[in-house]
């Protein structure tokens, strides 16, 4: 059934920190080096070696330059599903297909059901859906559901595969519905906010804005220019330099 | 929004079918239609086939066309999963009118009824698919009051100027239909002024701040996540140069609204087989200036999700 659950028992989502992102996309390659063997296999691409290489990614990282009265900075920006509370994705599918789980809150497609007519993508304000040319079925994040309830996996590496790559940590995983968790209390720590707030979607993932930047330089001071030339020693060495 | 012909014909074809349907519905119901066959068999059959047009060209725009099915059980959330439902249910009255009408030879009793019936579902199919476009919020040109209103309006529009060239193919034609269709055109063409100006003047809240999360000052799109177009650019970050966009609104308005008026007039004032060859035009040149509304209707709609692009 396409229509919300009332309640979620968890709000499982990621927190990113845009302030330590570096960019680098290990969380891009690692979503698509899991979830093309996943539960949304394969992520197709088209052409990958051709003119015109086109594919199914379900995390990608955009760069922007943010320009405030303190000065510029280069905001790297990862872009995923959100998980939202209220997402019209799920509203808006007329077979049934897309569903959201009563039980953690993770947003998911039953291919079997979906008849790839794009409406969720066209619902859907973050671009979080992606459509399957080559199956003619919406793919969209899972959350590594098959990852994070696996039991086959070390309990360590049950989280999300972008959150396993991240090297600067800029990516969490958790129950953003327990005000108690590690996620929450990074939000609320941090002042984690919602993309698009204005739309109505409640997205669950959070996004740390970058921390204010320092009104003084962190360098080193620059150093001292050297003794000025002269004397015995300043001749010889105007001497030897011509 | 990228216009997709399979859609943009689909919303054009079904909205004067369905048009046409509930006019000759609410005819057959006041018994204003004369129980004739040929009559009967072109517009139920004009009707009929331009929505059953539609809706297969509609099935052209899915990945899995072969699942379609599954799209009438989902009725109590989504707004496609009512316009399939109401377009099938529709063709349960629209069937037993035509039945009547062509079969029996007859538009009073039961058939009137089945007239009623079929006017109502009409304008509820058309309705759902006004809908479909007018509750997706990332779309600040559809979320707004004029796109339920301007469906039906077109809808009855295009319907009525059809009904007009059709009972004036029959030689009967009349002038109450005639001027109701002039009429219409009229409001079409207002209410198409007034959802441009509306559109033009938008002030949409959803910037590339609120879509990154980064308050206050600049966020200008530094690179992309991928070097080629995907998916998400090639569907919703269509994009019609401004000078175009202004050349077909001036095509739109010609063809839709102005021609059709015009040749509308011009039918009431010259003999039978000229008035029926003028209407039957009329009819044909709207339905052209229809499509390339409609085409813009998509193209200079514009999704959230291009801010994340720097467009």
């Amino acid at each position: 059934m396409t229509c919300l659950p009332a309640h979620t028992d968890k709000k499982l989502g990621l927190v990113i920190d845009l302030d330590t992102c570096v960019g680098c996309q290990a969380c891009v390659t690692a979503c698509k080096e899991w979830n093309t063997g996943g539960h949304m296999a394969p992520l197709t691409d088209i052409h990958p070696y051709g003119g015109d290489v086109d594919g199914v990614w379900f995390n990608r990282v955009h760069s922007y330059e943010h320009t405030t009265e303190a000065g510029g900075r280069t905001v790297n920006f990862p872009r995923s599903c959100l998980h939202c509370e209220t997402p019209a994705c799920v509203t808006v599918c007329p077979t049934g297909a897309s569903y959201k789980r009563a039980s953690d809150g993770i947003v998911l497609i039953d291919e079997s059901k979906c008849i790839g007519c794009k409406l969720c993508s066209w619902a859907c304000p973050y671009g979080a859906r992606e459509f399957d040319t080559d199956v003619g079925v919406m793919k969209k994040c899972t959350l590594c559901v098959d990852r994070i309830y696996n039991d086959n996996l070390a309990e360590e590496d049950r989280v999300p595969a972008c959150v396993a790559a991240c090297p600067t940590s800029a990516r969490h995983f958790g129950d953003l519905g327990d005000p108690a968790s590690a996620v929450s209390q990074l939000v609320a720590s941090r002042g984690g906010v919602d993309l698009m707030p204005e739309m109505g979607y409640k997205p669950t993932n959070k996004y740390l804005p970058p921390r204010a930047q320092r009104a003084a330089s962190v360098a080193a001071p620059r150093l001292e220019p050297v003794k000025a030339e002269g004397g015995f020693l300043g001749w010889v060495d105007r001497m030897l330099s011509n | 929004m990228h216009p997709a012909f399979s859609v943009v014909f689909f919303t054009t074809a079904t909205g004067a079918g369905y048009g046409l349907l509930a006019l000759l519905g609410v005819l057959a119901w006041l018994g204003f239609i004369p129980a004739d066959f040929w009559l009967g068999l072109i517009g139920m059959g004009l009707a009929l086939g331009l929505i059953a047009a539609g809706l297969l060209s509609s099935t052209g725009h899915l990945g899995r066309p072969e699942r379609a099915w599954r799209a009438f059980s989902q009725w109590r959330s989504s707004w496609l999963s009512r316009e399939g439902v109401a377009s099938v249910v529709t063709f349960i009255p629209a069937g037993l009118l035509g039945l009547g009408w062509v079969v029996f030879g007859r538009t009073g009793g039961w058939v009137a009824i089945a007239g009623f019936l079929t006017a109502i579902g009409a304008v509820v199919t058309v309705c759902t698919t006004g809908m479909i476009y007018a509750s997706l919020k990332p779309i600040a040109q559809w979320h707004s009051r004029y796109t339920l209103p301007g469906y039906l309006i077109f809808s009855v529009m295009t319907g009525s100027v059809l009904l007009n060239a059709l009972v004036q193919a029959f030689a009967i034609g009349s002038t109450v239909i005639a001027a109701a269709a002039l009429l219409f055109i009229l409001l079409g063409w207002g209410w198409k002024l007034a959802t441009w100006r509306y559109n033009d003047a938008l002030e949409i809240t959803t910037t590339a701040n609120t879509a990154t999360g980064l308050a206050s000052g600049t966020v200008r799109s530094l690179e992309w996540p991928h070097t080629e177009e995907n998916y998400l650019l090639k569907e919703m970050g269509f994009r019609i140069a401004r000078k175009h966009a202004a050349k077909l609104r001036g095509i739109t308005q010609l063809l839709a609204f102005a021609l059709p008026a015009l040749l509308l007039v011009i039918a009431f004032v010259v003999p039978w087989p000229v008035a029926g060859v003028l209407s039957v035009l009329a009819a044909i040149i709207q339905f052209a200036g229809m499509l390339v509304e409609r085409w813009l209707f998509f193209a200079e709609a514009k999704h959230t999700v291009t801010l994340y692009y720097g467009r």
